[in-house]
């Protein structure tokens, strides 16, 4: 079974590019470009360099000695929550930001739900030097407000998402309808591994860092390159797919996805999309996606901004229909325990993405000499004010 | 022969109009369609509504949203134009994004499209490659013409091959840019519209996006062989009654 893209954009029957015409000659430039871009030994040696001095590279992969206490197992954190900007995004924000300038475009263009891709975006634009508009549903704009002001001090312009929902889906619409607006001289710096083909490829490819700094430290740790689990987070599924890509073919390393399930899975308002989700198209691709019988997208809910989007990845989609993946859903009240108990047992404050992945512990049991290792894909202090109203801190 | 390769032989400059099905009410379609073949529209876009219409400018956006609170599915949209060959005969299309029509099955949403007389579909976010591919022997079989977009942006070479694969006409979105939002065009538009037309294309083309008034329309039908007008209409219908329409269409010729 092959686990990746495939010549025609597709991981088995998702993906795909679904796009109206007007859209068409820029994906097809970034299709036709990307690998090449990518394997071009300047771009690489930038790409790596700017990992390295400016996002803080590698990222440490740490033994979580009191929660594999508790948990009876052996649990490691990659932890992206210590990059430049706190969290992976800014892996594939540098990847495209230098894939927009070797195309000629001078300015960007992102949504952002949580924020944090929004300033992982205004981060590396500021860094080049090019101007910035990011797209955000209303909603989001009130739930993470430090990233908002955060991407304004980068000098990016943040323009709300009023329409539907108002929180990630919208923010993507709102982002496609300027890149069809402003064909010539944008590039669309998507967030996650969504998005017509080569979006869901380019952005995994960017985010795969993630793994290879897994393989060769945990070689330096354990021994061995290949953990018995890697567990993430998925919204759109860009840190799962960071997390996975160079196990995808490891038989012997087992992976599970972790969804949002909001205030549960039958409540309705949930963001569990492989549970709740249907073949269908999202922003460009074939995927599963939450959608009434009629074909019109629903609202998703989750307490997370980063995780309440109604499609996953196709890739991803791919892993949950093969049964590659293992997928789990986690409600708002069992993410916010196991953020608060990271803090309380590792002395680390997680986003509420991130909780939900290490929620898994009290769901599921491990053997003691497992190795597990989870994508600690974000920090939580755009959560403060959300932590701070739950826990009445 | 399809009732849009008909209208597409007849020496005039072809009105079409776009509106979005369960706008303003759920049960207006049908009157708004009589309405406007009454006043002399040659061919009308049954808009389906969409969640998520990417294509859209703020007009479509807000109608659409409309129409599904009032209830418009493809199931009701088929249902109220069970007759409608009865008392009307110009073209009519169905626009509407690829979700809804793949939910309800293509080839069931083709078969349904031919037993109430609609003759095309345009389906924006479906690509021409796709479509070519996967579905144009289905779409064929129901005999429905389905109709693509070009943009300024679209290069010559793939505008030959959307005009291979194109037995209507050709689609061709004024400016870069989402439905309603033009002004006016200018020099940019029509340097555009004079190199498709110098292209002798085997489809006419219908030119969309933008047109809102009689100067528009006439500049548009100077170079293609007819323009669409949607926004502008929707304006129209969310502050005039049906009956008014009249009105709306011998404002633009
Ligand atoms: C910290 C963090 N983790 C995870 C996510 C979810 O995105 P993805 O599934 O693309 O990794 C986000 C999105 O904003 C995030 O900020």
């Amino acid at each position: 079974m092959n686990y990746n893209v495939n010549e025609k954009g597709y991981y088995g029957e998702f993906g795909g590019a679904f796009i109206p015409e007007m859209l068409y000659p820029n994906v097809e430039e970034l299709r036709q470009k990307y690998l090449s871009v990518m394997a071009e030994p300047d771009f690489i040696k930038e790409f790596n360099q700017l990992l390295k001095d400016y996002v803080g590279r590698p990222s440490p992969l740490y033994y979580a000695k009191r929660l594999s206490k508790k948990y009876n197992t052996k649990i490691y954190l990659k932890r992206e929550d210590l990059n430049h900007t706190g969290a992976h995004k800014i892996n594939n924000t540098i990847g495209q930001i230098l894939m927009a300038k070797r195309l000629g475009k001078t300015r960007i263009i992102a949504e952002t739900g949580a924020g944090q891709h929004g300033v992982a975006t205004a981060t590396v634009c500021a860094l080049m030097g090019l101007e910035c508009i990011v797209y955000m549903g209303e909603i989001d704009i009130a739930r993470q407000a430090p990233n908002v002001a955060r991407m304004k001090m980068l000098g990016a312009k943040v323009v709300p998402a009023l329409s539907g929902s108002r929180t990630l889906k919208d923010a993507t619409n709102e982002a496609i309808r300027d890149w069809i607006n402003n064909p010539v001289n944008t590039h669309y710096i998507i967030g996650s591994a969504i998005g017509p083909h080569p979006y869901p490829d380019m952005v995994t490819r960017f985010q795969s860092v993630i793994s290879e700094e897994i393989k060769w430290q945990l070689k330096e740790q354990e021994g061995t390159e290949n953990p018995d689990y890697v567990v993430a987070c998925i919204g759109g599924g860009s840190n799962a797919a960071g997390t996975y890509y160079h196990f995808l073919h490891e038989q012997d390393v087992k992976i599970i996805a972790v969804e949002a399930a909001g205030l549960g899975v039958d409540s309705g308002e949930s963001a569990a999309t492989s549970v709740l989700g249907k073949e269908g198209i999202i922003h460009g691709c074939k995927t599963l996606l939450m959608q009434t019988k009629d074909g019109q997208i629903t609202e998703p809910y989750s307490i997370s901004a980063g995780l309440d989007y109604p499609g996953v990845g196709p890739m991803h989609a791919h892993l949950a229909k093969t049964g590659r993946a293992e997928f789990m859903a986690i409600t708002d009240d069992e993410a916010m325990t196991a953020g608060l108990e990271l803090c309380q047992l590792e002395g680390i404050i997680p986003a509420i993405e991130t909780s939900h992945a290490l929620a898994i512990f009290e769901q599921r049991t491990f053997k003691p000499d497992d190795v597990i290792v989870v994508s600690l894909s974000g920090r939580g202090d755009k959560d403060l004010d959300t932590y701070i109203k739950y826990f009445k801190l | 022969m399809n009732r849009i390769q008909n209208k597409l032989q007849e020496d005039k400059k072809l009105l079409s109009i776009y509106f979005t099905a369960g706008y303003p009410n759920l049960d207006d379609t049908i009157n708004i369609i009589q309405e406007l073949e009454k006043n002399g529209v040659d061919m009308i876009e049954i808009g389906l509504p969409f969640s998520d219409p990417l294509a859209d400018g703020p007009t479509i956006q807000a109608s659409s949203t409309k129409a599904l609170k009032n209830g418009m599915t493809s199931e009701v949209l088929f249902n109220q134009l069970k007759d409608i060959r009865k008392t009307v005969n110009i073209p009519l299309i169905i626009m509407g994004y690829f979700n809804p029509i793949l939910q309800y099955g293509v080839e069931a949403f083709c078969k349904k499209c031919q037993e109430v007389g609609i003759d095309g579909l345009i389906i924006p976010d479906l690509p021409v490659d796709v479509y070519h591919d996967d579905y144009k022997s289905t779409f064929e079989t129901y005999g429905l013409i389905n109709v693509f977009l070009i943009t300024p942006q679209t290069s010559d070479e793939r505008i030959q091959f959307i005009d291979s694969v194109s037995n209507g006409f050709i689609y061709m979105v004024s400016s870069a840019s989402v439905t309603g939002s033009q002004s006016g065009f200018g020099d940019e538009n029509t340097r555009y519209f004079k190199r498709i037309a110098n292209m002798n294309l085997q489809n006419p083309q219908i030119i969309g996006f933008g047109i809102s008034d009689s100067k528009t329309f006439t500049q548009a039908t100077e170079y293609a062989q007819g323009a669409i007008i949607g926004s502008a209409f929707i304006k129209f219908l969310s502050d005039h009654p049906i009956d008014k329409i009249s009105k709306f269409v011998t404002s633009i010729r």
